[in-house]
């Protein structure tokens, strides 16, 4: 097996080849925040939280979908770093219609717990307030537009995992939004197994089992690895 | 020349509103109007909403009566769903309700409304308040406080948290009672209890003493008073049905139903205020003018069902020699009204009922269109519903409490007004007596922001050109 050793934070990791830089991260123990990434369907790099620096490229990198490689030396938290982050996260916020106290994911939800990792205690940018709307068609979920944050996980976990390929990308740019089959409601959709896997794949609340009030959906994060692991090497156990 | 005075903002009051009072060229009061002057626009943007989601938003209408949004949110949807809620659900929104009519009407009494008579109406603004009421009497203040902590820990008990606690959901309520929590209550229960009597023994002992006058001129004047009653007229506070009485103690009308309340509520609009003007249909408006709150919910009941309040209710009615009509009594109803809900919380205590896990019934739409009631701490409260075969919600409309005393807030600063404003040299006192009219209806206008503040009172005096003459600002 072919290795590769690069230094992440100061800290000499040798890892698989072919493994991306937040693999060696977590196999260093150094914390990178993420949203779109999710164990257990390949990486994407849209929300761009895991970008990291390189010595000797001038690039930002994003550690989800970039190999490491032999001699790298990646820095993850330097202070450009922290603020692109945070600045991140601040557009995120922007972008979407985001309610903490009223959503279903209060309390247990992916863009909160980062938005506190990376110091955000308000928005600096204007709020797009865009104009989006909920599907509650289906008989057992429902999908609030307004929280998307254009992850796509629900997309990747729907297509790798329970392989319905219920959920794709609509439209473009700004307008983007999440839809269900050929842009149908979600009810319709012939393709949808109700398996829940995208309510546990979607890190905040934007995907959720109806009837939930304020702080009730309790999303399962470690769900999809467990599956996968599962299947590839048989192991039942979590 | 005729002259106005504003009084803005009005201070201890949840929310912001100011009062005009205009006068004629001899300085008499020849009108006066309250203006509530801000504008939040909930019953739009809950539109496209899921349903479930209502108890959460309209919570948020308010940071002193929250609890009061979730029970109507919760119990319009409980009628979207079709469904009966568990007994235990039932009887746990009830204790949070009491625990919240506790909380929201010691805060009414002793912090926003006892510094003006402990204190005085005339004494120094600066001090006139719940720190200048903990300076002059620290251990009836101390015991007040104490009395809201009593019902926001209900509260806390019972949702999680004291302030929007997201407990109460369609089809009934999250949890039960925990053991430590009951604990909790009845250690405390005797305490609250005599804190209640204290407070009312004060009050009695005001208004046969030197607070009299007050009683003859804030906002005494004959109306309807409309509250929910429950099983054979007795107080209630959660369900029932609606009922109108008269100031002579007549039924006007009985049995009615929340889901017909467009047939006897009528809403007119003033274009001076944000704040609508609900009205008895059948009498027309403004003569339809009637009251809620705890006076109506007093005056509509023919008992409250436990024994020391049951008392007080009587002394109460022998005071009065009748229907006591006196907005200045909404104290004395209020603090009736605390002793009811801990004396009802102390049964509840003994009832296994609270502690079942089986506390929430769960179905899908079963109805596009519902509305609920209950009885807010300041009087009925309405939330309507129309939503789609998903959920989602099309129209909204809420009637809030103290929307339903918007008329009889008008007539009640009017007549204060009317009595001790004679000139343009018009003495700060007499201003705070028109803004206290206004405090005996505890009215919420927004949220929690100001409850206790010391708001700055600005008084401008306009000509009849609108020019400003004059003007004092009390920081």
């Amino acid at each position: 097996m072919a290795v590769n050793t690069l230094t992440i934070d100061g800290k000499e990791i040798a890892i698989e080849a072919g493994k991306t830089i937040l693999d060696a991260a977590k196999e260093a123990g150094v914390p990178i925040p993420t949203l779109c990434h999710m164990e257990g369907v390949h990486d994407v790099g849209a929300c761009r939280l895991c970008i990291v620096e390189a010595e000797g490229t001038p690039k930002l990198l994003p550690a989800c979908v970039t190999a490491a490689t032999e001699g790298m030396v990646i820095h993850t938290q330097t202070e450009k770093l922290q603020n692109y982050r945070r600045m991140t996260v601040e557009l995120i916020f922007a972008e979407g219609n985001h309610v903490c106290s009223i959503c279903v994911a209060n309390g247990n939800c992916e863009l909160q717990d980062v938005a506190v990792d990376v110091g955000m205690d308000h928005s600096r940018f204007s709020y797009r307030f865009p104009d989006r709307g909920c599907d509650l068609s289906h008989s057992q979920f429902g999908i609030d537009h307004n929280r998307c944050i254009m992850c796509t996980r629900c997309v990747r976990v729907c297509d790798e995992v329970e392989g319905a390929h219920v959920w794709d990308v609509g439209s473009r740019g700004p307008d983007c939004f999440i839809v269900a089959g050929l842009d149908q409601p979600w009810g319709e959709v012939d393709a949808c197994t109700s398996c829940g896997k995208c309510v546990d794949a979607c890190p905040t609340g934007a995907i959720f089992h109806k009837g939930e009030t304020t702080g009730e959906k309790e999303g399962d994060r470690g769900k999809m690895a467990f599956l996968t692991t599962a299947r590839e090497k048989q192991e039942w156990t979590r | 020349m005729s002259k106005t005075i504003v009084i803005d903002p009005i201070t201890r009051i949840e929310g912001h509103a100011k009062i005009s009072v205009m006068l004629d060229d001899a300085g008499e009061v020849t009108d006066t109007r309250f203006h509530v002057v801000e504008y939040r626009g909930f019953e739009k943007f809950c539109e496209g909403r899921p349903f479930t989601e209502m108890a959460g938003i309209t919570a948020r209408i308010c940071g002193i009566c929250p609890v009061s949004h979730l029970i109507c949110a919760a119990k319009t949807g409980d009628k979207i769903l079709a469904v009966k809620i568990p007994k235990a659900a039932d009887k746990l929104r009830r204790l949070l309700n009491l625990g919240q009519i506790t909380q929201s009407h010691a805060l009414s009494f002793f912090h926003l409304s006892s510094p003006d008579f402990l204190l005085g109406w005339d004494s120094d603004p600066a001090k006139r308040n719940v720190f200048g009421l903990i300076a002059a009497d620290p251990d009836l203040a101390r015991a007040g406080i104490r009395l809201r902590q009593f019902g926001q820990r209900v509260i806390e008990i019972l949702g999680g948290r004291k302030i929007h606690a997201a407990w109460t959901v369609p089809g009934g309520v999250r949890s039960p009672l925990s053991p430590d929590g009951r604990a909790w209550i009845l250690e405390r229960l005797p305490e609250s209890l005599e804190t209640a009597q204290k407070g009312l023994d004060i009050f009695k002992q005001l208004i046969n003493g030197p607070m009299k006058e007050e009683v003859k001129v804030f906002g005494n004047f004959p109306s309807l008073f409309m509250s929910l009653v429950g099983k054979g007229g007795a107080w209630e506070h959660y369900d029932g049905h609606l009922r109108f009485t008269d100031s002579e103690g007549n039924i006007v009308q009985d049995n009615l139903s929340e889901d017909d309340y467009a047939d006897f509520v009528g809403e007119a609009v003033e274009d001076w205020s944000y704040l609508k003007f609900p009205y008895y249909k059948a009498l027309g408006y403004p003569d339809g003018l009637y009251r809620v709150g705890p006076l109506a919910r007093l005056n509509n009941c023919t008992h409250i069902g436990t024994p020391k309040a049951d008392a007080e209710l009587r002394e109460f009615r022998d005071y009065a020699d009748g229907v006591p009509t006196s907005s200045f009594l909404y104290h004395y109803a209020r603090l009736i009204e605390i002793l009811a809900c801990l004396e009802k919380i102390e049964e509840y205590m003994d009832d296994p009922d609270l502690m079942s896990n089986r506390c929430r019934s769960e179905a899908g739409v079963n109805e596009l269109e519902a509305i609920g009631v209950s009885e807010a701490p300041r009087g009925t409260l309405f939330h309507h519903y129309k939503v789609d075969e998903n959920g989602l919600l099309e129209k909204v409309n809420l009637i809030i409490a103290t929307g339903n005393n918007n008329l009889a807030m008008n007539k009640t600063i009017k007549q204060i007004a009317q009595h001790y404003i004679h000139s343009e040299d018009i003495q700060e006192g007499f201003l705070n007596r028109v803004e206290a009219g206004i405090r005996c209806y505890d009215p919420c206008l927004s949220c929690s922001t100001h409850a206790a503040g010391q708001m700055p009172l600005d008084i401008q005096i306009y000509n009849a050109q609108g020019e400003v003459i004059r003007q004092v600002i009390r920081d």
